[in-house]
C-alpha cells in the first residue's frame, strides 16, 4: 500500500476570515497603517517648517480641512486599538519572575499603561498644553 | 447515576473521509450517532467506528489528554477529542483532520514534518557542565524548575500548528510546538545547549517567521503558552544581537 497524502490549500488572501481570532490579528496589525500615515504628515509639517512662516501657516491650514479633521480623529481611535492591543500582550514576551512565581499579566501590562500615561502628561506639559 | 448522565441523544456527525486507494478528494460523511451527556468527541468516534463504520481511521491512545494523538479540528476549531465533549455543541458536529498537515488517510494527519522539525531544535538535555555518576545528580532549586515547566508540559499534540496561520501559509516555519520545547530546554539551569539551538530558531524559519497572532496559546489544551515562548525567544535574539553587533566587548 502506497501512500497518497492529500494536501488541502489555504487561501493566501482570505484566510484571515476563518476564525475571528484571525480577524482579531488583522485588526491589530493593519491599524498600524494610520499612525505610519500619521507620521508621515508629521514629517511633512516639520519640513513646511523649514520652509518658512507662510509655507507653515499654509500646511496647518490645511490640518483643518473637513477631511484631515476626520482623518486625524480616525488615526487616533486606531492609534489607541493598537496601542491597547500591544500592551494587552506585553506580559507574553516580558513574563517577570518573582521566586517562583511570575507576576501577574496585568501588573506588566499595567506598567506598561502607567509609562504611557506618565510619558504623554510629560510631553503635553512640555508642549505648553497642560 | 443522574437521569441526565444516563440521557442519550442523537447526534450528527459530519466527518472528513479520504481514502488514498480509492479516492481523488476528502469528501464529509454524515453519521447520526446515539451519544451519552457525559461522552467526549473520542467516546463518539468509537462508538461510530464499533458500530456503524469500521473503515473510519482516526488516531488515538490515552483517552486522558495526555498522549496527544487524538487532535483534529472539530466545528473548525483544533481539539483533543478526548477533551471535547459532546453536550458542548448544538446541531451537527464537524470533524476534519488537523489544518495545514496533509491527510494521510480519513482524521489522521502526516506528522512527518512535524517530527522532523522536533528533531531539528534538539529538545532534549545538552549538559552545560559534565559530570561523571559519582558526581551525582544535576541539582535544580524550585526557581530554576518554575523558569521552564509551563514549556514542559507540552504533548506534541500539533493542535498549534493547526492554529497558526503562518504555518499555514508558509510550512517551513519551524512552528510554535517546537520553538517552545527548544526555548524549554534553552530556560533549563542544567542546559548549555542554547548556541545550537539558537542557529535553528533564530533565523527567519525559526521564530523570525512567527508575527504574533496567538492563536497556538489560544487552542493549546496544556495551557503551553508557545505565543509566550516565541516571543521570548525574539527578545533574547535581538539582545544577542546587539550585543555582538554593538558591544562585543561584554561576554555572553
Amino acid at each position: 500500500m502506497s501512500r497518497r497524502p492529500y494536501l488541502r490549500e489555504v487561501s493566501r488572501t482570505a484566510w484571515f476570515f476563518k476564525r475571528p481570532r484571525y480577524l482579531r490579528y488583522m485588526a491589530r496589525e493593519v491599524t498600524c497603517i494610520f499612525i505610519g500615515i500619521y507620521t508621515v504628515i508629521l514629517l511633512v509639517g516639520v519640513y513646511r517648517l523649514s520652509q518658512g512662516r507662510a509655507e507653515y501657516e499654509a500646511f496647518l491650514m490645511a490640518l483643518q480641512r473637513p477631511a484631515s479633521v476626520v482623518f486625524h480623529v480616525a488615526a487616533l481611535a486606531f492609534a489607541l486599538y493598537n496601542s491597547f492591543t500591544w500592551f494587552n500582550v506585553a506580559p507574553k514576551a516580558l513574563p517577570i519572575q518573582v521566586g517562583e512565581e511570575f507576576l501577574p499579566d496585568s501588573v506588566v501590562a499595567g506598567g506598561h499603561y502607567v509609562v504611557w500615561v506618565a510619558l504623554s502628561l510629560f510631553i503635553l506639559f512640555w508642549a505648553g498644553v497642560l | 447515576m443522574s437521569e441526565n448522565r444516563m440521557a442519550i441523544r442523537q447526534v450528527e456527525l459530519e466527518v472528513l473521509r479520504y481514502n488514498p486507494e480509492t479516492d481523488d478528494e476528502p469528501k464529509f460523511q454524515r453519521y447520526s450517532v446515539p451519544c451519552k451527556n457525559e461522552w467526549c468527541i473520542l467516546d463518539a468516534l468509537n462508538y461510530l467506528k464499533d458500530n456503524l463504520d469500521p473503515t473510519l481511521s482516526y488516531r488515538w491512545s490515552c483517552h486522558m489528554q495526555v498522549c496527544g494523538s487524538c487532535g483534529m479540528m472539530i466545528n473548525g476549531e483544533p481539539k483533543l477529542a478526548c477533551k471535547a465533549m459532546v453536550r458542548d455543541y448544538a446541531g451537527v458536529i464537524r470533524i476534519e483532520p488537523l489544518s495545514h498537515f496533509p491527510i494521510e488517510r480519513d482524521l489522521v494527519a502526516v506528522a512527518d514534518d512535524f517530527m522532523a522539525k522536533l528533531k531539528r531544535v534538539k529538545p532534549y538535555l545538552i549538559p552545560g557542565e559534565k559530570r561523571s555518576l559519582a558526581d551525582g545528580e544535576y541539582q535544580q532549586t524550585p526557581e530554576q524548575l518554575a523558569r521552564y515547566r509551563k514549556y514542559a508540559m507540552c504533548i506534541n499534540c500539533m493542535l498549534c500548528y493547526a492554529a497558526c496561520p503562518e504555518y499555514g501559509l508558509t510550512p517551513k516555519f519551524i512552528g510554535p510546538g517546537a520553538i517552545s520545547l527548544a526555548h524549554r530546554y534553552n530556560q533549563d539551569s542544567r542546559d548549555g545547549g542554547r548556541d545550537l539551538r539558537q542557529e535553528e530558531i533564530a533565523t527567519n524559519e525559526g521564530v523570525w517567521e512567527c508575527t504574533f497572532v496567538g492563536a497556538c496559546s489560544e487552542v493549546c489544551p496544556k495551557h503551553v503558552d508557545p505565543a509566550s515562548a516565541l516571543q521570548q525567544v525574539k527578545v533574547a535574539s535581538t539582545v544577542d544581537w546587539y550585543l555582538e553587533h554593538f558591544m562585543s566587548w561584554v561576554k555572553k
